[in-house]
């Protein structure tokens, strides 16, 4: 190649471009660069964050997505399964996009696409025909079916949508169709994944008088696809049974070998159907399990532990938790690889003993990553979670409460990203942890992030690695260690500090 | 493709593709797939029609079309997703519209506002809130020059009244506040999205007379309309309008201001990329102001230098002339050195594209340019009219298909196995695990732009890597 070609990245940086962008700016009432220039500084103060806090109805960046998409992930850990949408086409395929986006992997889920008239009229018709089409055409095992706002608003009644539509022989009678209501105005995405988690378990679940051995394990809307393969390496470690109910991580991992297949390993629907018969059930996330975890204490009477895997101490709440659910002892195996992690943060905390961190994601997340940063010695300051709820707030404040590295600990529930922005310029930290929306306040505010969350669009398989487990918290231990020494080398680049030696 | 007359094996794989559907559904996309010939004049497809349900079509809605595509990229204006969370959200930085400004100062393109409906506002209305949210809007942001409201499904069935809103806090803040009906449920896919914005624009902006900044009157003002500048497109299509002569009063809405849009009454031609998603503009531009525009496109050799002329012929000699003199000089010369870089490397291979309303007609010359001939095509939301504008770019007997849904898709790539898939990040994953070279034609998977001179390189540059990856050749194992 002769002459490098020069796209986005450097293209327009050269005198052509920015000469006419200079002369553009005569035709586009643009301010003045002292007037912009003014403003933004104004926007740092503590003046613009006291108004930023006041508003009442305006939300900016917000952190959360809603309802329908948490489902559909719900329900692709499912053998066979096609997720379905009751409404707009536009809706399944927002949803489709955001996922595939993250992941990188095909994510098929179909759609009635309801408009006007089903908007006037009800949007029976279009499921039926939307059922046969997906049915015959896609040939899945079971189709679980979400709302969106629209079908919500005007409505719908799914249970008799779905009876009739196996009464008029749309689809066969035996076929199972799960259906979940997710309307887009209430809760988030990972309230959309509690409702269709606890749909699809109550719809499927066939109690029997006899428990089995097996533990129930649902891991909450965690988009980590090692996670999924390292909870069952812990199971087998313990030569004990797991249920692990939604797994997705064949059907988001498949090879490229020349075919595509739609539908890839995931929960099988016998162990599904078993779900109600195991001894006990083993919950990885809270927030976005709460209906699930009470309808499986209540309604099959199992016992049900909730832990927050993350780091050492969350880590060992989660064996502990199988040890006690199982009765069987901690294998030497986990108490070498705890070993592991203690030694390796032994090795690398000082860089991050004292430091302040800014945290947001989704809550059950956020609380695991403050106490993983605690762990190193961080402090975490800001603890943002637009997703969160009162009750989370509280019991955060109350947990966090507990910790000495969290004296400084502010909770923020129900706020968005541009409140974490007056707070980042108002009471900076040295590192913000969230997912790729926060490189914008990485810009703005020069504070070094290190991507942990969903959705990761700007970075390339961060979701394949662990951060669940000891393992996890190796390898996020990893992550916010190398991130603090890349800043602290981009920051010393030109300076005697420049070392070689971390 | 075996040896087999081209157009029966097209014709063989439309009959394989109906006869997998049940009766009403084949009868149905048999008016949106057609095979046809090369002399063909005619297009029989029937488009812009309802989805089939459960197919799993690629649409999106006419939200998507309004926000995403039409209001979206106005840099200097709040777009407020009007409704609840997730639309703005997975729309959130998801078609990369560059704009030059200062993020949430003075440009507020990646941003996601949104009203955030709970089920209260669903109970009793969002207008009062929206009003509320408006205010606070233009406090934390003052130096936006406007806001748009872009209505999500639940607005509209609720019966708020944007429109009230929109008109009291116009006045109330001073700045054009633009209501935009655009609820998914409307229409059959983006395209009535884009429809309803035209015309937003056209009563909130042009019959208000909202005013632009002084212009210096000029024989060769000119109006950039419809390039959305995804990767910075508009930028190297203004580049060659500039360097004809032309000068470029107002560009839309691809990196646009509230003042540029409203100067496009102020152009004496109008130049219309994309013509699917703002003809309706032009059109009414040209009733109401009698300002004439002309259709163009500048995506590779052949239609740059015949958009050119096409745009020189509306000016006097001396625009002519320029024209001629840069195409010889400075054109010709950058484009011959990415033919002969290029063209040995993709010759001969065949492609699949399926996007949008417009640009695989746009996008088929360009690849004929670089050897590549596009055999199967179609568009997601295009109406009847740009399937016959279609057929004057296709010279060989190409597969169509209107609304294509995964089952088809499928279908035509075990089929016909083409060496290159165009299209939008939904078909990518699923095609690559076939060994298909693929390329996002909507984002241009992140790189870009592909409009212009400079565009054309960064296009060839991109397809050549799609079809030489060394990856492509790994798909099998060495033991099997």
């Amino acid at each position: 190649m002769s002459e490098k070609i020069k796209d986005h990245v450097s293209l327009f940086n050269g005198c052509e471009y920015q000469d006419m962008f200079a002369e553009k700016a005569k035709y586009e009432n643009a301010e003045t660069d002292a007037k912009v220039q003014e403003t933004l500084e104004w926007t740092k103060t503590q003046e613009y964050r006291d108004l930023n806090f006041k508003r009442q109805d305006l939300v900016v960046n917000p952190l959360k997505a809603c309802q329908p998409s948490g489902g559909l992930f719900a329900a692709i850990g499912f053998e066979g399964t096609m997720p379905f949408v009751h409404g707009s086409q536009g809706c399944a395929s927002y949803f489709r996009s955001h996922f595939m986006r993250h992941f990188r992997e095909p994510f098929p889920t179909s759609c009635d696409a309801m408009t006007e008239d089903a908007a006037v009229f009800g949007g029976h018709n279009a499921l039926y025909l939307g059922l046969q089409n997906t049915y015959e055409l896609y040939s899945p095992k079971m189709i679980t079916m979400v709302t969106s706002c629209m079908s919500e608003v005007i409505g719908d009644d799914m249970n008799s949508f779905v009876k009739n539509a196996k009464e008029q022989g749309y689809i066969p009678a035996d076929f199972p169709v799960t259906f979940a209501h997710t309307p887009s105005f209430v809760g988030s995405h990972i309230v959309g994944y509690d409702n269709t988690m606890m749909a699809i378990l109550s719809q499927m679940g066939q109690k029997r008088d006899h428990k089995n051995d097996k533990i129930n394990v649902i891991m909450g809307f965690d988009t980590y696809l090692a996670n999924y393969e390292e909870i069952k390496r812990i199971f087998k470690l313990f030569g004990a049974e797991i249920n692990l109910l939604s797994d997705p991580s064949e059907t988001l991992n498949s090879p490229t070998d020349g075919e595509y297949k739609m539908y890839r390993g995931g929960t099988s629907l016998d162990d599904l159907r078993d779900a109600p018969n195991s001894k006990g059930t083993l919950l990885l996330q809270k927030w976005s399990l709460l209906k699930t975890a009470e309808f499986i204490e209540k309604e099959w009477h199992q016992p049900v532990k909730v832990v927050n895997p993350y780091g050492i101490e969350g880590t060992d709440e989660l064996i502990m938790a199988i040890s006690e659910l199982t009765g069987k002892p901690v294998p030497a195996e986990l108490e070498l690889e705890r070993g592991q992690l203690v030694d390796a943060i032994a090795d690398s905390y000082y860089w991050i003993h004292g430091k302040t961190f800014g945290i947001n994601g989704d809550p059950d997340l956020a609380y695991g990553l403050c106490r993983v940063v605690m762990e190193m010695g961080g402090e975490p300051i800001h603890v943002l979670v637009s997703n969160g709820s009162k009750d989370w707030e509280a019991e955060t404040k109350e947990n966090l409460s507990k910790y000495e590295f969290a004296k400084g600990a502010q909770i923020w529930a129900g706020k968005d990203m541009w409140h974490f922005r007056s707070l980042l310029f108002t009471e900076p930290v040295d590192m913000i942890i969230g997912n790729s929306y926060a490189k914008y306040l990485e810009r703005d505010t020069g504070i070094a992030l290190c991507r942990i969350g969903f959705p990761l669009q700007d970075r390339h398989h961060l979701h394949r690695y662990p951060t669940i487990g000891y393992k996890g918290g190796l390898q996020m231990m990893t992550w916010i260690v190398n991130r603090m020494l890349d800043d602290i080398d981009k920051k010393t680049m030109y300076t005697t500090s420049y070392d070689i030696l971390r | 493709m075996s040896g087999k007359n081209v157009h029966e094996h097209g014709v063989e794989v439309m009959e394989e593709i109906l006869e997998g559907y049940n009766d009403g559904t084949a009868k149905d996309r048999k008016k949106k797939i057609e095979v046809v010939k090369a002399e063909d004049v005619k297009c029989g497809i029937n488009a812009n029609r309802k989805i089939r349900p459960g197919v799993m079509s690629m649409r999106g809605c006419a939200y998507a079309g309004a926000k995403g595509v039409v209001f979206g990229p106005i840099k200097d204006m709040i777009h407020i997703s009007h409704g609840p969370v997730g639309c703005g959200q997975y729309s959130w930085s998801a078609r990369r519209n560059f704009a030059n400004g200062t993020p949430g100062i003075n440009n507020f393109v990646t941003m996601q506002i949104t009203s955030d409906f709970q089920e209260k506002d669903i109970v009793f209305g969002g207008d009062k809130m929206l009003t509320n949210l408006i205010k606070e809007a233009d406090q934390l942001f003052p130096l936006n020059k406007g806001v748009s409201v872009l209505s999500e499904c639940p607005i509209g069935l609720i019966g708020d009244d944007i429109e009230a809103v929109s008109r009291a806090t116009s006045k109330e803040i001073g700045k054009p506040v633009v209501p935009c009906r655009c609820e998914g449920f409307r229409g059959v896919s983006q395209s009535l999205g884009h429809h309803i914005a035209n015309d937003s624009l056209r009563d909130w902006i042009y019959e208000k007379e909202v005013k632009g900044v002084e212009i210096e009157d000029s024989p060769y003002n000119v109006a950039l309309l419809a390039d959305y500048n995804i990767g910075g497109d508009a930028w190297s299509s203004r580049k060659i309008l500039e360097e004809m002569g032309l000068n470029v009063i107002s560009q839309s809405t691809g990196d646009s201001t509230v003042s540029e849009i409203a100067n496009l009454t102020k152009a004496k031609v109008v130049l219309l990329h994309c013509y699917r998603s703002m003809n309706y503009i032009s059109r009414y531009v040209e009733e109401k102001f009698g300002i004439p525009w002309v259709e163009f496109n500048f995506f590779g050799p052949t239609q740059i230098v015949k958009s050119m002329r096409k745009i020189a012929s509306h000016f006097d000699e001396k625009i002519q002339q320029q024209t001629e003199k840069i195409i010889a000089e400075k054109y010709q010369p950058q484009f011959d050195e990415i033919v002969s870089k290029f063209k040995p490397r993709l010759d001969g291979k065949n492609c699949m594209l399926f996007v949008g309303g417009l640009r695989p007609r746009h996008i088929i010359p360009a690849f004929r340019d670089l050897g590549v001939q596009v055999v199967i095509t179609g568009y997601e939301f295009a109406h009847n009219d740009d399937y016959a504008r279609t057929l004057e770019y296709v010279e060989n007997t190409t597969f169509i298909v209107d609304d294509m849904n995964e089952y088809e898709m499928e279908k035509l790539l075990e089929n016909f196995k083409p060496d290159l898939v165009g299209s939008g990040i939904k078909e990518k994953y699923s095609t690559q695990k076939q060994g298909i070279p693929f390329r996002q034609m909507h984002s241009w998977d992140y790189s870009g732009p592909y409009h212009g001179v400079d565009g054309f390189k960064v296009f060839a540059r991109d397809m050549d890597m799609a079809v030489n990856g060394a990856i492509w050749k790994k798909i099998t194992p060495p033991w099997k």
